[in-house]
């Protein structure tokens, strides 16, 4: 008897605390979803709705004046019209072979440089200080205009630009090199130029994290610096490394004004594809392409991180 | 490491280092130097006497494009942008602290955002504006509501341009956000709640204070890409441009060092904002050490 009511009477006045508890949790709960929405909300309204719609539209019908709700599958036809001839590829094909073909130069050199430079910046520059100074000198241009920095290679690589001028000067050519404004080198140029910097601020964070004891072990176990280097930092630095040429794949490759700036409007790009057909209303076909290019990109990241997850695991 | 005496390889990758900020300013600096160029210089050296000509004329306006109405315009919404991007990414950070249903999910779209191809973001928020105008004229036709008829476009420089930006700027914003918050010690709040404080108090007055350096940070990235941003406006924004959009229509028809004065002058508004912004994140960091709250 006494057991069954001693536990009832404890529990009495313990369980109005507990509701006014559950109360408390339930209205902080509620708060992080009124903290999380707004986020959310931008991202339904303008990213994950405009997505779902394009994939919508690029089953649609157009004529000159209109896109028409259907379901037809004619406009990805159309970007693969052609494309099963080797001999001669159609013009997607093409466009998208000239476009990985920057997106490879670009990784390459971007990776090269920004590994280089970190490596740099957080291995041989001692103190804190002129770390995190060299690091800003070289994430400032980032916030800087992209257009005016392309506009910016006019006077170096014009027909009468600085290069020039100067292998005339020094007798290394005896007329001006045509071609190195608007063409496929200017375009991976200005990649590089603009591009770097997505490479050098992952994998920085990346040998940031490094623990130095393991440089220091290596050193002692007899490893030179190369070894060091291959063996050691390299590895801890593949995250940096993924993180950074998903950003470079993915800005290349939907790249619509780089080529057409440094291309002089000449050069093809997946992109630019996109945009005339948009600027042309051809929202349906325009819609489709990026469906194409989108399943690419994420092809190229999903092979990516398989690769990377891959290693780490042999 | 630290101990030991210079390598061979510092200095190769010191030269190397050097080459690459030559590399990263130079162009720069030679539009700088250019636009300075006499009335009778070209685009390119040699120079022509020094000059502030093309600035003049810049500031006329000249037969150009509305330059001074973009840069206007790409002004006003970079700082609609910057103070968003701050107010959302702030109170995402604050939510990701606690866990919520969708997180996951929330935090995958915000770095997919980051990563789908710019175009076809823009591509996607042009169709979804031009398909409610179609549904507000179907509306406006079907009803016969006065104030409905003649709308003209929802698409527009607060709309689907503002939306365009902020897809953009809240990722890196939120990935701010995850930096900072993991660096931060929930033991001030604990105090300050045991001192009576309510949310909002210690909001306004722990979280806030302490974080102040790390929300210019992210301020800087909202003003910035917005101001500098093209691709994802380019298919987002109504008739009339911003600032990036229309430099991208000036390179294929000015032929003068006029662009150049543009660019010095664009170029200089970034970074008098890049200064402004670390010298207030310094000012706040060391009123903080002043104050003795001694955390980043």
């Amino acid at each position: 008897m006494t057991d069954a009511v001693l536990p009832a009477l404890a529990e009495t006045p313990a369980a109005p605390a507990a509701a006014s508890l559950t109360a408390k949790t339930r209205r902080r709960r509620a708060l992080v979803y009124v903290q999380a929405a707004p986020m959310a909300f931008v991202f339904a309204a303008f990213f994950l709705v405009p997505l779902l719609l394009t994939l919508i539209v690029s089953f649609w019908e157009y004529n000159e004046y209109e896109i028409i709700p259907s379901f037809t599958v004619q406009n990805y036809v159309d970007v693969f019209d052609g494309c099963l001839n080797v001999a001669d590829p159609c013009t997607t094909v093409r466009t998208y072979l000239s476009t990985l073909k920057f997106c490879a130069l670009t990784w390459a050199f971007t990776l090269l440089i920004g590994f280089t430079v970190a490596y740099f910046v957080a291995f041989h520059v001692r103190s804190a200080t002129m770390q995190m100074a060299l690091f800003l000198v070289c994430t400032i241009p980032f916030w800087t205009s992209n257009v005016i920095r392309m506009i910016s290679w006019i006077p170096l690589l014009g027909r009468n630009g600085l290069v020039n001028d100067s292998l005339l000067g020094l007798g290394l050519i005896d007329r001006p090199i045509e071609g190195l404004l608007y063409s496929d080198f200017a375009v991976v140029l200005a990649f590089v130029h603009l591009n770097t910097v997505f490479m050098i601020v992952p994998i920085f964070n990346s040998m940031a994290r490094i623990d130095r004891s393991l440089i220091e072990a290596a050193y002692d176990a007899g490893a030179s610096g190369w070894q060091t280097l291959w063996h050691v930092v390299v590895p801890l630095t593949k995250p940096g490394i993924a993180i950074g040429s998903i950003f470079v794949i993915t800005l290349v490759m939907g790249d619509f004004v780089t080529v057409g700036v440094m291309g002089g409007q000449q050069i093809a790009s997946v992109g630019k594809v996109i945009q005339v057909q948009m600027s042309a209303l051809q929202l349906p076909a325009a819609a489709a392409n990026a469906v194409v290019l989108l399943g690419a990109v994420m092809l190229m990241i999903v092979a990516m991180t398989r690769l990377i997850d891959l290693r780490k695991e042999l | 490491m630290r101990d030991r005496p210079r390598s061979l390889a510092f200095y190769g990758l010191a030269a190397f280092f050097a080459l690459f900020v030559a590399f990263l300013y130079g162009p720069t600096l030679t539009i700088l130097v250019l636009s300075f160029q006499g009335p009778q210089g070209g685009l390119t050296f040699p120079m022509n006497g020094v000059s502030t000509h093309w600035f003049a004329k810049l500031w006329a306006g000249v037969g150009i494009v509305d330059i001074w109405g973009a840069l206007w315009r790409s002004l006003r919404l970079g700082l609609v942008v910057m103070t968003l991007t701050v107010g959302i990414a702030f109170f995402a950070g604050l939510a990701f602290r606690k866990r919520f249903a969708g997180e996951g999910a929330l935090f995958t779209v915000a770095v997919a955002s980051l990563i789908v191809p710019s175009i076809v973001v823009s591509l996607g928020i042009g169709l979804e504006f031009r398909l409610l105008d179609e549904a507000v004229n179907a509306v406006a036709a079907a009803t016969g509501w006065g104030w409905l008829q003649d709308h003209g476009t929802l698409m527009g420089l607060y709309t689907s341009a503002l939306g365009a930006h902020l897809t953009w700027t809240l990722p890196f914003g939120l990935l701010i956000m995850f930096a900072v918050f993991n660096r931060f010690d929930p033991a001030y709040e604990e105090a300050g709640r045991d001192l009576g404080a309510t949310g909002p108090q210690i909001l306004r007055h722990v979280v806030v204070p302490i974080l102040g350096p790390s929300l210019v940070g992210v301020a800087l990235f909202g003003f910035t890409l917005s101001f500098d941003e093209l691709a994802r406006t380019s298919q987002a924004i109504g008739g009339r441009n911003t600032l990036p959009l229309e430099l991208q229509g000036l390179t294929t028809t000015v032929t003068t060092p006029e662009i150049y004065a543009l660019g010095t002058l664009t170029t200089g508004m970034s970074l008098a904002v890049i200064a402004t912004a670390l010298a207030t994140s310094l000012y706040l960091q060391r009123r903080k050490a002043r104050r003795g709250l001694r955390l980043g």
